[in-house]
């Protein structure tokens, strides 16, 4: 009954969403760059050029299906093979008419594309950098006013929304989300050096027909040119483990002017983050702020509750490592202690030296030790993060 | 398959029987038998993985499991349809028909081929261990980087990934041992007469095939021996830390994968000649222009692999040489299509059910081939990569073009192998079932992709939401037709009509010479071919 009732329910979906698809993307999303433009059109033509010897050829054959059956009494008509030149010449005519649509009238334009797609050596007007990471992106600018600017964008789907069976309502944007955009200039020409902290990524907006895969140890370079302004969004593209479903890349194309706006706040913003890197925090603090910083980055493999997913992803209650000391004898931090696990990671558990900063390094390592059921007491303070680094 | 056992040459008739029969028998049949069995089991395992699947992208949100087991169902669901279903079923036919359609009595080497066999429940084992051993809390589970163990992730994961290696090499040797045997059948064994040119269209496809198994499977036993070692002995051969290359791993698994393509489906058209002339009852068109094709399409299929990962970054004159190349397959594969449509030509047809697969094979397989083409084009290919677009295109091609030429092998040569008629109103109904419900669910797969869902995610945004909908019921009433098929084949190898040894008023070659069911030894007198 269940079955049959979901099944009804799923048709009925069907039929009343039939509406909807009026405005269904039966195509490529509207493209907004140069490239998306070019790639749009090579797919068009060469989808109709593909579904007309479809076509051509289907309706030879059901005609021949319906002329040449045995029920109506059709006899068959033994081939010969071709012998005077005439015959052959008409047998190299669909190979020579292939020939054509394979290497000029599609090899042609696809040739151009080629050539356009991995022109990354004109001049760009600004060069980001992005780096993959389990499980989310982070961006720096390379060059010009914004230079120095960096920042992670994690999912800001809310957490309880992605849980298994959560039956209320989604965010319209659900799973599309971050916390911070990449923000470029439209109209600018942007050269994107692609890399990966851990396993390999792909950096995909549809919209700008690009997408390249980001490989740990190695830089790829594609470049994107926004010429419309507005908010695009793309996913992760290739597997990487269990959050690859869950590494939305959101990018805010905005006029020079308002850019220009965003920079200053950005960077206005980032310098208050950093103050205090210096000055003592008290216990409160850091764990106050620990949450936050570990429900963001952390709980997605070690669980809010700190109980972890074992054996894949530990548990930090009652582990080992939090509640061990980090500072040897000589006030050097400790191999396998919890502030190398952070900095350095272990197999699965990637580095975040350069996701966090110190006073999130501090702050979430100080909450793990004092929280989720731990009770160690100490504190680690973020000036002490600072020196680790070094 | 008691039925299998009307005796010609009583002498012949002395092997164990039960168990032991099949634990140790060197015949050709009971071989083929155990091959067809295994892949029709396989191919209910993965489908039911794939059903799994289907059902958690019902509808946005998570509901039925995590993204870690999601993850591991879709690569062990692909390595199963490939590595234990539609591999070991045209293996099957290879040793079913082989000897038959070249009139040899076994095949040359049947220990080996024994062997052979008895290696695939093993590595079907070792494959879906994982998933039994995390319910007792040993692993966390099956291989979840997907079937293509792209490192670093596959370094990154547990020990699911080593036992897929372990479970890969073996099914390698497997598929090597197959081929030696069967080149060296096909090369010492024909009837007198039987020249090369003169070999019925399935050996040719399984003859190339074999060669390419030859060639590249020993590269993805060197590639995930490589892995590895990486993984456990501290070598860095995809670690770029310590001067390898992640790329690299790509290069060496593709170098055997996009051949595999075609050592799928080579075998598969040889099945649809040898059927389009028997319901057509008129000769093939074009023997030699297929056979050329065949080898046009094995050459070109071991250059072209990095079509598979445009978007890893490469050289501009390499992107352009594995375009162009790409498109080329499509040549060959033109001059196929067109002697298959021209030996329905003027033809005089009936549509039994191995004639409605292979009809709607050739549909299908042409929206595999044509979107193929499609994605050839390395710009667009940036958008078409790694999204559903490419999902759907993959089981047009190996749904499709492999597991729906098999159906349609399997009707034309079941009587011939049981001696007794399926039944055929059960058989269309199969085929219609099939054929609709595939498109339904993987038409909306092309919408999907060109709207931007990438695969292997196991939740998504509310955008993909009514073409997933469509896609799982689809894909829900595809599995449960499947059950048709068993039925009928179960049916049909208990009794029924009895088959005569022409089986099909049309049917060529030696094969329906011999009664049907064939003798255990079949051709102990050696015809001879004019």
């Amino acid at each position: 009954m269940q079955v049959l009732k979901k099944i009804g329910l799923g048709l009925a979906a069907m039929l009343a969403s039939l509406n909807a698809f009026a405005d269904y993307a039966w195509n490529f999303p509207e493209p907004v760059t140069p490239m998306a433009l070019d790639t749009l059109h090579v797919h068009n033509k060469f989808m109709l050029i593909a579904m007309a010897i479809f076509f051509v050829v289907l309706a030879i054959m059901i005609y021949s299906i319906f002329a040449h059956r045995k029920s109506k009494n059709f006899k068959p008509v033994a081939d010969k093979a071709p012998s005077t030149a005439v015959e052959i010449f008409w047998i190299l005519i669909p190979f020579a008419i292939l020939l054509l649509i394979d290497f000029v009238i599609m090899g042609v334009p696809a040739y151009h594309s080629v050539i356009m797609m991995e022109n990354t050596r004109d001049k760009a007007n600004m060069v980001i950098k992005i780096t993959g990471s389990q499980w989310r992106w982070q961006y720096e600018y390379m060059d010009g006013d914004a230079q120095g600017i960096k920042f992670v964008s994690n999912l800001s789907t809310p957490k309880e929304q992605t849980d298994k069976g959560f039956a209320g309502t989604k965010d319209g944007n659900y799973l599309l989300e971050v916390d911070n955009h990449l923000v470029l200039p439209v109209g600018a020409k942007v050269r994107i050096l692609m890399t990966s902290a851990d396993v390999m990524h792909n950096w995909w907006v549809p919209q700008f027909g690009s997408s390249r895969l980001a490989v740990p140890g190695f830089i790829r370079e594609t470049w994107v040119q926004v010429l419309k302004a507005g908010t695009y969004r793309g996913q992760c593209k290739e597997l990487c483990g269990k959050g690859h479903g869950y590494m939305p890349v959101v990018v805010d194309a905005l006029p020079a002017e308002e850019y220009k706006i965003w920079v200053a706040a950005k960077k206005e913003e980032l310098a208050k983050a950093s103050i205090g890197a210096d000055r003592e925090w008290t216990k409160d603090e850091l764990v106050a702020n620990g949450k936050t910083v570990y429900e963001k980055n952390c709980a997605v493999c070690h669980q809010v509750s700190g109980a972890g997913l074992p054996p894949a992803f530990p548990a930090l209650t009652g582990s080992k490592i939090a509640n061990a000391p980090i500072f040897g004898a000589d006030g050097k931090y400790l191999k396998d202690s919890h502030l190398d696990r952070v900095l350095n990671g272990v197999r699965v558990m990637p580095s975040w030296k350069a996701l966090l900063n110190d006073i999130e390094i501090a702050s979430v390592i100080t909450y793990e030790r004092n929280a989720l059921g731990n009770s160690m007491g100490d504190v680690l303070q973020p000036a002490q993060v600072k020196t680790a680094r070094q | 398959m008691s039925t299998i056992t009307v005796v010609h040459h009583e002498e012949h008739a002395e092997h164990p029987t039960g168990i032991i029969r099949w634990l140790t028998t060197t015949n050709h049949k009971d071989i083929g038998t155990m091959y067809l069995t295994f892949a029709l089991i396989m191919f209910f395992v993965g489908g039911a993985m794939i059903l799994g699947i289907r059902a958690e992208l019902f509808k946005p949100g998570l509901q039925l499991m995590n993204p870690e087991f999601f993850n591991q169902l879709i690569g062990v669901h692909a390595l199963i349809m490939i590595f234990a279903a539609l591999m070991p079923a045209a293996t099957g036919f290879a040793n079913w028909m082989i000897p038959l359609q070249i009139g040899a009595p076994d095949m040359a080497l049947p220990r080996l081929n024994n062997w052979g066999f008895w290696l695939l429940p093993p590595s079907a084992i070792l494959l879906t261990l994982p998933f039994t051993l995390a319910l007792f809390g040993i692993g966390d589970g099956a291989l979840a980087t997907g079937w293509t163990f792209y490192p670093p992730l596959s370094i990154q994961g547990g020990i699911g990934v080593d036992f897929a290696i372990f479970a890969v090499h073996l099914l390698g040797i497997s598929s090597v041992l197959g081929s030696i045997n069967i080149i060296v059948t096909v090369f010492n064994m024909r009837a007198p007469g039987m020249t090369l040119m003169k070999m019925p269209m399935f050996v040719w496809g399984w003859l190339i095939t074999a060669f390419l198994l030859i060639a590249t499977i020993p590269v993805l036993a060197g590639a995930v021996t490589m892995l590895l070692t990486d993984r456990h002995f501290g070598t860095h051969f995809f670690d770029a830390a310590g001067g390898g290359d992640p790329i690299m791993f790509q290069h060496l698994f593709w170098f055997f994968g996009h051949p595999e393509v075609y050592i799928l489906l080579l075998p598969v058209w040889g099945f649809i000649p040898q059927i389009l002339e028997t319901f057509s009852r008129k000769p093939m068109y074009g023997y030699k222009a297929q056979v050329y094709s065949f080898w046009g399409v094995g050459v070109l299929s071991v250059v072209v692999w990095a079509h598979h990962f445009f978007t890893s970054g490469m050289p501009v004159p390499a992107l352009l040489y594995f375009m162009y190349s790409t498109m080329a397959i499509s040549l060959p594969l033109a001059v196929m299509f067109f002697c298959w449509i021209k030996t329905m030509w003027k033809g005089s047809m009936s549509f039994e059910t191995p004639m409605l697969f292979t009809v709607g094979w050739i549909i299908l397989f042409g929206i595999g081939g044509l979107t193929g083409l499609v994605l050839a084009d390395v710009a667009a290919d940036a958008q078409y990569h790694n999204s559903y677009f490419i999902v759907a295109h993959f089981h047009y091609t190996l749904f499709a073009g492999g597991i729906m030429g098999i159906m349609a092998g399997t009707y034309y040569w079941l009587p011939k192998m049981t001696g007794h008629m399926y039944s055929e109103k059960l058989g269309k109904l199969h085929f219609w079932l099939t054929a609709i419900s595939f498109n339904l669910t993987f038409i909306p797969q092309f919408f999907l992709g060109l709207a931007g869902m990438p695969r292997r995610i196991p939740d998504y945004a509310l955008q993909f939401a009514e073409f997933n909908m469509i896609s799982t019921i689809a894909a829900f009433i595809l599995g449960l037709s499947q059950l048709l098929f068993v039925y009928n084949i179960v049916t049909c190898a208990r009794g029924g009509k009895k088959a005569t040894a022409q089986v099909w008023e049309g049917a060529q070659g030696l094969e329906w010479t011999l009664p049907s069911p064939p003798p255990y030894h079949s051709f102990t007198e050696q015809p001879t071919v004019k």
